[in-house]
């Protein structure tokens, strides 16, 4: 791969004019208006605003479940939407192409960390054993011992290491979390965006995350601000060009993330 | 991977105690499949015993266990007589109360001719009667040992238990007794010497105690039961009623309205369950919507989503019939009448079960189906 060369490499999300109304007339609400937004592989992007400005649908739009109004998004190259159509199996690209993080782990309260990961493999036609055998690496890969313990047995942050696992159990190219860190102390937060960071870089997934937590603002590659529906501004944040292969040079100014050599226990170190 | 499964073992004593309280429900409506089974049973075991091809009542009467037929006695020596006819018995039939360790005991009483047909067949103990006076068999269902005296009719003559059967009750549910003619003759239709003397003093004669209430008819193996029932009607002015019939007579006629109540109140208990299963199965899907909206929002299919409703809807019904049926066995030998399950009725009841399992999931699914994705985004 020729990361010097970055237009040959598709956006994974790409946004282009996407607007999103409901109801009509008086009661029409404009909870998106003319988005255009880029996310590349690797990049982690934030997306902040007040309550109501249209941050869950927009991620809603991206992670098609609501059909936008108008406009043209594609993801991972793939047209979605282009104004009129919208694509059809909608399900198998949410299964296969896009992983979720909710702000609230939502694991199957009635299965265990193993099958709540496996249990997403198999809709996505892995084979039952197979499935639980890669469940178990991603449970070991994110340091939990408690394989068999169910969400209600795990702590908070137990919980959302399960969730995360479970959302690139199929190797998604595009992570959506919603308020990944709400539910979490700082350090807990800055695990999971360790976890999240090392992710996009080793998957080469784009990650977008909705948040509040000015916490964790400086570890977003770009934090896009939203006010009413719109975009209001894009802060840039520095970082190597080798990791960002969508994005312009600039000197990293995060916080240290560890290498890909430390290991998973360094990443959710803390917990 | 069977989510359904799953759900329930995580919810197990939940799970458990649901599907006892539908068990106990599905129980009833097989405790009363086997009451009704069981009254057929009981109302057609007496004459299904006698082994009679015909029963010669009283003519414009539909014999003995439907309506009273009272003819001569006389009559059995007249049928005999006829051709076609290998053997023929005089037989009472008459309800009886005794008194046995100071508690009532009723018994359907039939009176027969000692070596003709109508006595009891399958004793389980003791022996046939052997006396032309004071003995008795009984079915053990009346609760009266071998050997025990009880006192029976107007003058409370002593009459010994000699021999037992067993499951042999009448169509009321009351369990059968035999004694001979002569006795039954005598405690139907004897008039004490009182009002023998008023009946002469106003000049009527004295009622005759030598009436018999039917005569079974045993034909030869080549003989024509409607031939002879012709001929019985058109020479001896009387009604010959083939066994078929009269086994006809006694379900549609004499326990007609128990199975019709029994069928009715069956039909409510299923209507009740099938509620309350649907009712379950609809909760059961309301506390999962929200795992439902995760599970459709991470790319699983409708028909994930369906079967884990269906397939616990018919574990829970097909526990609940597992349960209910282990409870009425277990029961069945307590209830007064007997309770007789049938595999066939079995077979209907867990059909209606399943039914009812995929109709009451019906609300569910459409419930689960109709979740929006976006929900599992809702905070909390």
């Amino acid at each position: 791969m020729d990361e010097s060369a970055p237009s040959t490499r598709p956006p994974r999300i790409e946004l282009r004019g996407v607007s999103k109304h409901f109801g009509r007339a008086e009661t029409r609400v404009d909870a998106l208006v003319d988005i255009t937004l880029t996310v590349h592989p690797g990049e982690v992007v934030g997306l902040r605003g007040p309550s109501g400005c249209g941050k869950s649908t927009l991620l809603n739009t991206i992670g098609c479940v609501t059909e936008p109004s108008s406009g043209c998004m594609q993801l991972d190259g793939e047209p979605i939407f282009d104004g009129r159509y919208l694509r059809r199996d909608l399900r198998r690209l949410r299964l296969t192409k896009i992983g979720f993080i909710f702000q609230t782990h939502n694991l199957l309260p009635f299965l265990n960390a193993t099958e709540n990961i496996s249990e997403a493999m198999e809709l996505a036609g892995t084979g039952h054993a197979e499935a639980r055998e890669r469940a178990e690496a991603l449970l070991d890969y994110f340091d939990m011992q408690q394989m068999r313990a169910y969400p209600s047995e795990l702590s908070g942050g137990m919980a959302q290491r399960v969730a995360i696992a479970r959302a690139i159990a199929n190797n998604p190219h595009i992570i959506l979390a919603d308020e990944p860190t709400a539910p979490l102390d700082s350090a807990r937060a800055q695990a999971v965006m360790n976890l999240l960071e090392r992710i996009a870089r080793d998957k080469e997934a784009a990650v977008l995350v909705v948040t509040h937590d000015e916490s964790i603002f400086h570890r977003f590659d770009r934090l896009i601000s939203m006010r009413d529906g719109k975009i209001e501004g894009e802060e840039v944040r520095a970082r190597p060009a080798s990791t960002a292969p969508g994005m312009p040079e600039q000197p990293r100014e995060r916080m240290a993330v560890p290498s890909a050599e430390r290991g998973a226990k360094d990443l959710v170190a803390g917990h | 991977m069977n989510l359904a499964l799953r759900d329930m073992r995580r919810n197990k004593l939940r799970f458990a105690l649901t599907t006892f309280g539908v068990g106990m429900l599905i129980g009833v409506v097989i405790a009363m499949s086997g009451i009704y089974e069981g009254a057929l049973t009981d109302a057609l075991s007496l004459p299904r015993s006698l082994q009679a091809d015909l029963w010669v009542v009283q003519p414009r009467t539909f014999g003995p266990f439907a309506e009273p037929s009272r003819i001569p006695r006389d009559t059995r020596e007249l049928i005999r007589r006829m051709p076609g006819v290998a053997a023929a018995g005089a037989v009472t039939y008459q309800t009886v109360q005794t008194v046995s360790q100071a508690r009532p005991v009723r018994l359907f009483l039939e009176g027969y001719e000692i070596g003709r047909p109508g006595g009891p067949r399958s004793l389980i103990a003791g022996h046939g009667l052997t006396e032309s006076h004071y003995q008795i068999v009984v079915d053990a269902s009346s609760g009266l040992k071998l050997g025990q005296t009880v006192p029976l009719g107007p003058y409370r003559d002593l009459y010994t238990v000699v021999g037992l059967t067993r499951g042999m009750v009448s169509s009321g549910g009351d369990p059968l007794g035999w004694v001979t003619l002569l006795d039954a003759q005598a405690l139907q239709f004897a008039v004490p010497p009182a009002l023998q003397r008023r009946e002469r003093a106003s000049g009527r004669t004295a009622p005759t105690t030598t009436d018999i209430n039917a005569v079974l008819v045993r034909l030869e193996p080549a003989a024509s039961p409607v031939e002879v029932s012709r001929d019985i009607a058109r020479w001896k002015h009387l009604a010959a009623v083939p066994e078929t019939e009269e086994e006809r007579y006694l379900t549609s006629f004499v326990i007609q309205k128990m199975q019709q109540q029994l069928g009715l109140f069956m039909g409510i208990l299923v209507t009740v369950s099938a509620v309350i299963i649907t009712l379950i199965i609809y909760t059961l899907t309301m506390d999962k919507l929200r795992s439902i909206a995760t599970l459709k929002f991470i790319g699983a299919p409708d028909r994930v989503i369906i079967g884990m409703i269906v397939q616990q809807a018919l574990a829970l019904g097909l526990s609940a019939f597992a349960i209910g049926l282990v409870l009425i066995e277990e029961v069945k030998g307590i209830f007064p009448r007997r309770v007789q399950i049938e595999p066939r009725d079995l077979l209907i009841i867990l059909g209606i079960v399943i039914l009812v399992c995929f109709g009451g999931s019906v609300l569910g699914v459409r419930a689960a189906v109709q979740v929006n994705p976006a929900e599992a985004l809702a905070g909390g």
